[in-house]
């Protein structure tokens, strides 16, 4: 679903954020992508997300190569991945209701479908009776959790959040990923970037390791030269 | 089918958002609408009054008449037989002859020359024969008519009365022209005005933007909601015009009415017609969207996410 081929990025004229990275995801994988801070974690997801464009190599999602494409087809490839941010980027100015509703809202669908669809993500990360509430009466516990109900409404077939577990308490985050192994159950391809290494012996699954921009090792083993 | 449907639905909403926008902040847009509405009304009112300043000149456009001054030595008797043979003319309609001791009697009761004239010892005027050529009467043959005229050894000079008529329609077209310009400036400031509303407007929901952009929304749905704000602020601001131009006319109307009293009716004054109406609509929402439009062109753009 998700496949680096010797993808290096550089930021202008700095150093390389990644240096010939190569690595493949399989639809419906949960993958936990960890490394020192600056090692370019957020770099690779922005780079699935066509936040930012690889240097060299090549990024596909699902079979196609994004790293030219046009500009024009961004927002239709964004609309197919759901994005968790350690800042939940919630807006302020509306209702919890509404905030989850944006990306359907944004993909066009009828406001009947989309009524049922963001209750059912509230009622999937409990909070079906805070519908009408702000952001800001909210926990930050319970912002993260808003924040993973607008990333898996629209239904997308590609999940990644950046550190989604950055200010929850050690309970909190393992609830959190309890939720997002539901969703790789379910089909749904995972990358989730943390350096909370406690919690992800807690959890299990396959990682990813970066350090300085190259990847170390995937699922504990050094990856082989190329 | 279904995707029309939900385009149109999809413009409705953005259409009724962007109305709910303006009257969350009423304070703003009242403003707004208001600088608008006036920017309107201006040209508006100075081309309403120019027209009928147009038409009244139209009025006159087939008055013709001019005067005959005797020499000074000439005798009233003189004046009468110059004024019989104008009349007998085929050319001419009537004619009215002006004693110059009417004429002094004139100046005489006029205020501001009164002292003067009762001074004199003799009288200094001629006598006057005031001329109405016929309705439809050549022109050339006319000027044939007055040339000829101003060789006869009675005759001083022949004055025409329609020198000011063609003095009025050079006035009014310059008038005209003028109206032209200025509306074309305060049409410009109007798309100045909602592109520095709508510029503000994308600045306060910077934040909305980018998680928009983030989540996948098009460039198409991001402007929208900017574009259909230019919409309803011409939209209203064009309805302020009116409403304006309506009081101004409603202000005027007593003056107007004795105006027309004094031209005998014959003169119908120009109002706010469906013309008007239509013109200051089409140009507020040309105006409006115009602005959002160079708005949104220059700063959507520069808003991306940063994560
Ligand atoms: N927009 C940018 N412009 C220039 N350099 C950048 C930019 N973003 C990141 N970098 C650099 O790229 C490198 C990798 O950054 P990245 O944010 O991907 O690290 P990270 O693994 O997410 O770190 P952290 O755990 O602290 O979030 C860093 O050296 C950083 O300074
Ligand atoms: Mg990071």
């Amino acid at each position: 679903m998700i496949r680096f081929e010797n993808v290096t990025k550089r930021y202008g004229k700095g150093r390389e954020a990644l240096r010939d990275v190569s690595f493949e995801i399989d639809t419906g994988e949960l993958i936990f992508l960890t490394g020192h801070s600056g090692a370019g974690k957020s770099t690779l997801l922005k780079l699935i997300a066509l936040i930012e464009r690889p240097t060299r190599g090549q990024v596909l999602v699902g079979g196609r190569n994004i790293g030219r494409l046009a500009a024009r087809h961004i927002p239709a490839h964004r609309r197919q991945i759901g994005m968790v941010f350690q800042d939940h980027k919630l807006l302020e100015d509306r209702s919890v209701f509404e905030n989850i509703a944006l990306p359907m809202i944004i993909a066009g669908y009828r406001q009947r479908e989309m009524r049922g669809r963001v209750r059912a993500a509230l009622d999937y990360v409990g909070l079906l009776d805070r519908e009408k509430q702000t952001p800001a009466m909210l926990s930050t516990g319970e912002q993260q959790r808003v924040g993973i109900a607008r990333a898996i409404v629209a239904r997308p077939k590609v999940l990644i959040a950046d550190e989604p577990t950055g200010n929850l308490d050690p309970d909190l985050s393992l609830d959190v990923m309890n939720l997002f192994r539901r969703f790789s159950e379910v089909g749904v391809t995972m990358l989730i970037a943390t350096h909370d290494l406690g919690l992800l012996d807690r959890v299990g699954g396959r990682r990813i390791v970066l350090d300085d921009g190259a990847v170390a090792a995937t699922d504990g083993q050094t990856q082989p030269a190329t | 089918m279904n995707a029309i449907v939900n385009y149109c639905i999809r413009h409705a909403q953005n259409c009724i958002g962007a109305l709910g926008n303006l009257v969350r902040q009423p304070m703003a847009s009242t403003l707004t609408i208001a600088v608008i509405g006036i920017a309107l009304a201006m040209p508006s009112g100075l081309n309403i009054i120019v027209s009928n300043g147009r038409a009244l000149a139209g009025g006159f456009e087939d008055i013709r008449d001019f005067s005959v001054y005797t020499k000074p030595g000439a005798t009233l008797a003189q004046a009468e037989n110059l004024r019989g043979r104008l009349d007998d003319d085929d050319l001419v309609a009537n004619t009215r002859l002006i004693s110059a001791e009417q004429a002094l009697e004139e100046l005489r009761t006029d205020n501001e020359f009164g002292d003067v004239v009762i001074a004199l010892a003799d009288n200094p005027l001629p006598h006057t024969v005031v001329v109405r050529p016929i309705p439809k009467a050549d022109p050339e043959k006319l000027q044939i008519l007055t040339e000829r005229l101003a060789q006869d050894p009675l005759v001083d000079i022949v004055r025409l009365d329609t020198e000011w008529v063609r003095r009025l329609n050079a006035f009014l077209e310059l008038a005209r022209r003028a109206v032209w310009i200025v509306a074309t400036m305060l049409v410009g400031a109007v798309i100045i005005i909602v592109g520095n509303t709508i510029r503000l407007d994308i600045q306060n929901r910077r934040a909305e933007i980018e998680v928009s952009k983030l989540l996948g929304a098009s460039d198409g749905f991001v402007r929208r909601p900017f574009l259909y704000t230019g919409f309803w602020y011409g939209i209203f601001g064009g309805c302020f015009a009116l409403l304006l131009l309506a009081g101004s006319l409603w202000a005027l109307s007593g003056p107007v009415e004795r105006l027309v009293r004094l031209y005998g009716g014959g003169f119908t004054p120009l109002g706010m017609d469906g013309a008007t109406i239509a013109l200051v609509f089409a140009v507020g929402l040309a105006a409006g969207l115009a602005g959002a439009w160079s708005a949104v062109a220059r700063h959507l753009a520069a808003i991306q996410p940063k994560v």
